[in-house]
Formats: structure tokens, C-alpha cells, sequence
């Protein structure tokens, strides 16, 4: 119990004190399950830095950001603090331009300003 | 009854959608780590539900996540979800 508390304490700073992380299988340079791989390659292509969280090296986070977001499956995308979705969510945000425009009304720095996907 | 028959009906019950794929792609994933091997563990659902207006994304899957728990529990491993309100246009 307070070892969930604990997680999710960790979790909770890590979204606070990055603009973007991706709690993925894999890291961004090695994902290593297809769907991590499609968010990794969605958020290279605008040029946006992020923090990856590879939950498979710890069986506590990858439990743990099920339970501390209600979401039953990684990868799961956060914004200023903010759950973004998992693939399916972050892939339509993409295809319709809504990710380059969250990235853009947030005010976090990204190298790739054009609205094509 | 087959996982999908069951999550058909879970979804028309609960959703009451005017449209509803369910697509079993576990075929694709045969073999692949965690893939449990019954056929029945991947599928794509595209539903369309007057129930979803008004509703961002997260909360449309959180709806159907929590309408096919049971499903997920039992050997479901991955659902890809495509969720609409009726008049959104739908990507096939």
C-alpha cells in the first residue's frame, strides 16, 4: 500500500517536472513494443523532447501508472501534467493535426512547425 | 460464447451504438511475447455511440475499458480503439 503510494508519489513528480513523458516499453531509443515504437516516432517527427519511463525495468512503475492513471495499457503520453491518451488516442491526435496543437498552446519548445502529419 | 460475442453485447448495452466493428486481429499477434495464444486476445473495435457526445477521447475509452473489464481480465490483451459520436467523421 505504501509502496503504490510511494509509486505513485514518484509518478507524480516525474509528470510535474517534465513537459513531456512517455511511459513506454523500451526507451525512446530502443522501444521495444510496436505501439511505444508508433508514439516515440509521432513525437520525433514534431521535433518534441520528452522523458521516456521505460516500465519494463520496473514491475513497480509499470503497475503503478495503470492504478495512478485508470488507463490499463502503456504506452500512456503526458503533458505538462496532464494524461494525453495511450496510441490509439496520441495516433488520431496526430492524423488530425490536434498533438502539433497541443504542443503548440502549451508553449513547449519542438523543432518541426509544420502541420503536416 | 466467444470473448467477442460477449463484448459485443457488453458495448450494444451499454453504448446502444449506431455502429459497431469488432474486428479479432490476434491472428496478427500469434506468437508474439504475452500473446496467450487463444485467438482471442487482440481486437479492433470501431463503435459510434450518442453516448460519446460531449465526451473527450480518454473519456470514451475509459467508458469502454471499464465496459469490457471482465473481458480484459479474462485473456482479452489489447483492444485498439476508434470511438465517435454520431455525426464525427469516422476513419475507416
Amino acid at each position: 500500500m505504501t509502496d503504490q503510494t510511494a509509486i505513485h508519489d514518484w509518478i507524480r513528480k516525474t509528470i510535474a517536472t517534465n513537459d513531456v513523458v512517455l511511459f513506454m516499453k523500451g526507451t525512446s531509443k530502443f522501444p521495444q513494443c510496436g505501439f511505444s515504437a508508433q508514439v516515440t516516432q509521432m513525437l520525433n517527427h514534431l521535433g518534441v523532447p520528452f522523458k521516456d519511463v521505460n516500465v519494463l525495468d520496473d514491475m513497480s512503475i509499470r503497475d503503478g501508472i495503470k492504478t495512478f492513471t485508470n488507463w490499463p495499457t502503456i504506452p500512456q503520453l503526458y503533458v505538462k501534467g496532464e494524461f494525453v491518451g495511450g496510441c490509439d488516442i496520441v495516433r488520431e491526435m496526430f492524423q488530425e493535426g490536434e498533438l502539433h496543437q497541443l504542443i503548440h498552446d502549451k508553449g513547449i519548445a519542438h523543432t518541426n512547425h509544420s502541420h503536416h502529419a | 460464447m466467444s470473448a467477442e460475442m460477449r463484448m459485443r453485447d457488453a458495448l450494444f448495452i451499454g453504448l446502444e451504438p449506431t455502429r459497431l466493428d469488432i474486428i479479432n486481429e490476434s491472428e496478427l499477434h500469434a506468437g508474439h511475447r504475452g500473446s496467450p495464444g487463444t485467438g482471442e486476445s487482440h481486437f479492433r473495435i470501431l463503435v459510434v455511440s450518442p453516448k460519446f457526445a460531449g465526451r473527450s477521447r480518454v473519456e470514451r475509452h475509459r467508458m469502454v475499458n471499464d465496459m469490457l473489464a471482465a473481458e480484459l481480465k479474462r485473456g482479452v490483451h489489447a483492444l485498439a480503439l476508434a470511438t465517435y459520436a454520431p455525426g464525427e467523421r469516422v476513419r475507416e
